[in-house]
């Protein structure tokens, strides 16, 4: 099960970062959780949010070039080790992982992690053999709501 | 798709753009004859320099002794501002236009009635010759006012009996949502303004392939082949390059048939000559050099041998259209455009033509040059686009890299290249602004 990225183009300077979230802010798209990739000139945010669809249009509307890639959302134990069972499964498979971050939502001892794959299908199929959880959007959107 | 490509039929307009050769050097000499008369009689400027060169309008004894005549340059425009190259009394003026001038004052140029009914007539044949007809319907984005673009489209396209809409320039949602809701079928802007507006109605999930619009009118601004190929690849329309300035007359001087060679001249209204920009001795068809412009109708501003700063050359060949009139081969680029960078010369519409060849960018571009440490360095800003933005910083990083490596192939410089975010670069008047140079020199 994949999840839809949203990665906006900032130039790095004072007050990039602060439009895109204002604009969302402005039309009430809740962001679930982000991570920003900066050079010393540009910038890259990536943003999970509920209607990736929605977002897109209305970043574009207003001028920011936006690109859309397809993410997993994955469950490991919020305990030592946790990171690195995902890691020893796809170990050998040739399957690269181009960045990771997290959602700061814990539910029962577990956390969520969204890692970029170069192969995104690839490694689903691995993680899936090692009965290792994927989070879709649904589920995401249940598991945020307080 | 609901595109008609069908070639168009015959317009009366245009049976003088086939005008037997020999007729059409008397027509030349005889209406050279009656300016030159005329702009020697009534401005001053003229007849001090013709007179400095003991020559006398009736010294002119065919067409080839127009190489006898002055040049005159812009400078010679800004130093009789405002109305100092008037040839006619202001009573007898209806229209002024103006340059937008950047820096100073504006260069100035007018109009008699017969001036506009013969521009009007240049810009009927300019559509005849692309095809434009009767019942076309005519979005002109060139901008209305000063600038000779959105008036000099206007009335021609009034004229060959179209349907205009004055929408004038910018506004970019509103062009589209036009386009669509009335069935838009002819476009009169900027090239890298049509450029904006594919990508923008990409966005807004209009696909300009699947409308009624099938012809592009593009000019006011140098443009490439690479420009057009993509122009017609992401739009499906056909793409003309239309020439004109406005101390000539303003757009319609030469405009491009639909066999798209390069612009035929109205050779009938304004005499093309080619010249070596540093010794300023005129040189044979097909040879490239300045182009030099003489209005022979002209009554309000008659120029004489004016000094464009565009580099071209005229076509020798015929075309395959049958029209007598020569060609001039794209501009690409100004005789004043060019920068000297660390000793190398450099136009602007080479650095546009190297970022087209990489995938999936967009030619709006900012050129800024500056002087460290005794040094030039070069350095150009890249808007980023929606296709070529990348999700990681070694992508964006690939990017750059390949928009440097084509430029340095085409230039033999070495640039440093900086994306930045759509839309930041500014535009002028539809026009963009290239070249930021920063060094005290």
């Amino acid at each position: 099960m994949k999840l839809k990225q949203l990665s906006v183009f900032l130039e790095n300077k004072p007050g990039a970062l602060s439009a895109p979230c204002r604009l969302l802010a402005k039309n009430n798209i809740n962001i679930q959780t982000f991570a920003l990739a900066d050079t010393r000139e540009f910038g890259i945010l990536r943003l999970i949010v509920e209607d990736t669809d929605k977002a897109r249009r209305l970043l574009q509307r207003h001028g920011f070039a936006v690109k859309v890639t397809e993410v997993v959302a994955l469950e490991v134990l919020d305990q030592p080790g946790g990171l690195a069972t995902i890691l020893d499964a796809l170990d050998g498979s040739g399957i690269n992982v181009e960045y990771a971050y997290a959602f700061t939502a814990k539910s029962q001892g577990r956390c969520l992690l969204v890692f970029r794959f170069d192969d995104p299908d690839g490694a689903l199929k691995i993680l899936k053999a090692r009965k290792i959880t994927t989070v879709g959007s649904d589920e995401l959107a249940k598991r945020l709501t307080p | 798709m609901n595109k008609n490509h069908e070639p168009p039929a015959f317009h009366p307009a245009s049976a003088l753009d086939y005008l037997p050769l020999s007729q059409l050097r008397d027509l030349q000499f005889a209406r050279l004859k009656d300016m030159v008369q005329r702009a020697y009689d009534h401005v001053a400027l003229f007849r001090q320099r013709m007179d400095e060169r003991k020559l006398k309008p009736t010294d002119l004894r065919t067409i080839e002794d127009i190489v006898k005549l002055p040049y005159t340059t812009k400078l010679d425009l800004r130093d009789t501002y405002p109305f100092g190259l008037l040839a006619s009394p202001l009573k007898d003026i209806v229209r002024f236009h103006a340059s937008s001038g950047t820096t100073g004052k504006p260069i100035v140029v007018a109009y008699t009635q017969d001036d506009i009914a013969d521009w009007t007539r240049a810009m009927v044949r300019s559509f005849a010759a692309c095809g434009v007809h009767a019942g076309d319907i005519v979005q002109n984005a060139y901008g209305y006012g000063l600038f000779t673009g959105g008036l000099g489209a206007h009335y021609g396209a009034e004229a060959l009996g179209a349907s205009v809409v004055p929408i004038s320039g910018g506004n970019t949602d509103r062009q589209i949502m036009i386009m669509k809701d009335f069935g838009v079928t002819v476009i009169c802007c900027t090239p890298s303004y049509f450029l904006h507006l594919m990508d923008r109605a990409g966005e807004l999930g209009v696909d300009l392939k699947e409308l009624p619009l099938r012809t592009g009118v593009f000019g006011a601004e140098p443009w490439t082949e690479n420009m057009r190929e993509r122009i017609e690849a992401g739009s499906g329309i056909k793409a003309y390059d239309i020439y004109g300035l406005s101390e000539i007359v303003g757009p319609g001087v030469a405009m491009e048939c639909v066999h798209q060679a390069g612009p035929h001249i109205f050779e009938d209204m304004f005499y093309p000559e080619i010249i070596d920009p540093k010794t300023h001795e005129p040189l044979p068809d097909g040879t490239e050099g300045e182009l030099v412009l003489t209005t022979l109708c002209k009554r309000a501003m008659p120029m004489i041998r004016y000094r464009t700063r565009d580099i071209t050359a005229l076509e020798p060949a015929r075309c395959a259209c049958g029209r007598t009139l020569r060609r001039i081969r794209r501009i690409g680029r100004r005789s004043d455009d060019m920068l000297i960078i660390r000793g190398v010369n450099l136009y602007p519409s080479q650095i546009e033509a190297a970022l087209l060849k990489v995938e999936g960018t967009l030619p709006h571009y900012q050129i800024v040059v500056d002087r460290q440490r005794g040094l030039d360095t070069l350095e150009v800003q890249v808007e980023v686009t929606n296709e070529a933005l990348g999700d990681t910083v070694g992508a964006l990083e690939q990017l750059q890299k390949r928009l440097a490596h084509s430029i340095e192939s085409v230039t033999g410089l070495r640039p440093e290249v900086k994306l930045v975010a759509p839309r930041t670069l500014q535009r002028s008047e539809g026009k963009a602004k290239r070249v930021l140079d920063k060094r005290i020199l």
